[in-house]
């Protein structure tokens, strides 16, 4: 029950007061309305972006060189390399994401390598027996490199793996992809890569 | 009505100061001290929850490192968070660096108390101002019958 219902019940007529508390109680509703809407609407703004979708902060920045120990091997692989598309794939024996995108990846390589294409795998959080063992069940002779301290994939702000970097001839990174990297994918980049090759 | 005003005023200063205080005081002396200040604000990429300083996985570990590596090669603190928002994008903060976010809520509690100090001051007066002297006539006549009928 509200004051108005008391003021009629008693036989009480305000005559032009009426109009002052039933307008500033419409101000209230507005001024209560206007910024839950407004702020409901911000909020609402938010749910049609993907938590999952990650930024590539990277793109058209200058590649992180490295030089990194060849797992199982005695040097060093270096890279990337200017004039050369480079493609840094970052991995691990225990992801499974890697094992499945394995075929694309030896694919792209059979595809590219004559045309001076390079593939470096660089192994993320594993240890060395593990990615050995990886390493010679599966086809792909693209070298792998160990990353102490992961501090290669730290300078390419990789998140987990698998994640696939494409390094343009000019040393800046043309492309990113976080998860399983498609063959499609791999061939779409690699062909824009090497057309900067060719106009530059 | 001044005084819902000074009201309103030194309710923003107090909130504006307890803001800029809680954003943390002066910079930390030690290397380590400096590392763990740096680490605590950096959002663990493999844990997404966590900061680097508390999340126990390997590659938090190895950016604690990477962060003390840059600290004692004379980095600055803002240098070193630089370097991993470069990678990782504003998304590896944990506390943005805009202000907006810290002002928002300062401005929306400013106009509510406005709004409520507007709202309040109209009411009275309204009411007060309209009641003649026929009407209290009135009004005091039907009490009386009202306090005869019961």
């Amino acid at each position: 029950m509200s004051d108005d219902d008391l003021g009629e019940g008693g036989g009480v007529e305000r005559g032009s007061a009426e109009g002052g508390p039933r307008r500033s109680r419409g101000r209230v509703i507005v001024l209560t309305l206007v910024p839950v809407v407004a702020f409901a609407l911000l909020l609402a703004s938010g749910l049609g972006r993907d938590p999952r979708e990650l930024p590539s902060e990277l793109i058209s920045d200058r590649a992180p060189a490295f030089a990194l120990p060849e797992l199982g091997g005695q040097g060093d692989i270096s890279g990337p390399t200017e004039g050369q598309v480079f493609v840094v794939n970052f991995w691990a024996s225990w992801c499974l994401e890697c094992h499945a995108e394995h075929d694309a990846l030896v694919a792209a390589w059979d595809r590219y390598r004559e045309r001076g294409v390079v593939f470096v795998g660089v192994v993320f959080e594993d240890g060395e027996g593990p990615a050995l063992q990886y390493a010679s069940e599966k086809d792909g002779d693209w070298p792998l490199v160990m990353d102490p301290g992961s501090r290669t994939a730290i300078a390419y702000g990789v998140f987990g793996v698998p994640e696939t970097f494409v390094v343009a001839p000019d040393g800046t990174i043309a492309a990113k992809t976080i998860g399983e990297v498609t063959y499609s994918w791999l061939t779409e980049e690699i062909d824009r890569a090497l057309r900067t090759e060719v106009s530059a | 009505m001044r005084r819902t005003w000074l009201l309103v005023a030194g309710a923003a200063v107090v909130i504006v100061a307890a803001a800029l205080l809680a954003r943390g005081g002066g910079e930390p002396a030690t290397i380590e001290d400096r590392a763990q200040a740096i680490s605590a604000g950096l959002r663990c990429p493999v844990c997404q929850n966590l900061s680097v300083a508390d999340s126990p996985s390997r590659l938090a570990g190895e950016m604690r490192a990477e962060v003390e590596g840059q600290l004692r090669a004379g980095r600055t603190d803002d240098e070193v968070r630089a370097f991993f928002v470069a990678r990782y994008g504003e998304w590896v903060l944990l506390e943005p660096r805009s202000l907006v976010p810290f002002l928002i809520p300062v401005v929306a509690v400013g106009l509510g108390i406005a709004a409520w100090a507007f709202v309040v001051r109209r009411r009275p007066r309204a009411e007060r101002t309209e009641v003649s002297d026929a009407e209290r006539r009135r009004i005091d006549g039907d009490l009386r019958s009202l306090e005869e009928g019961a």
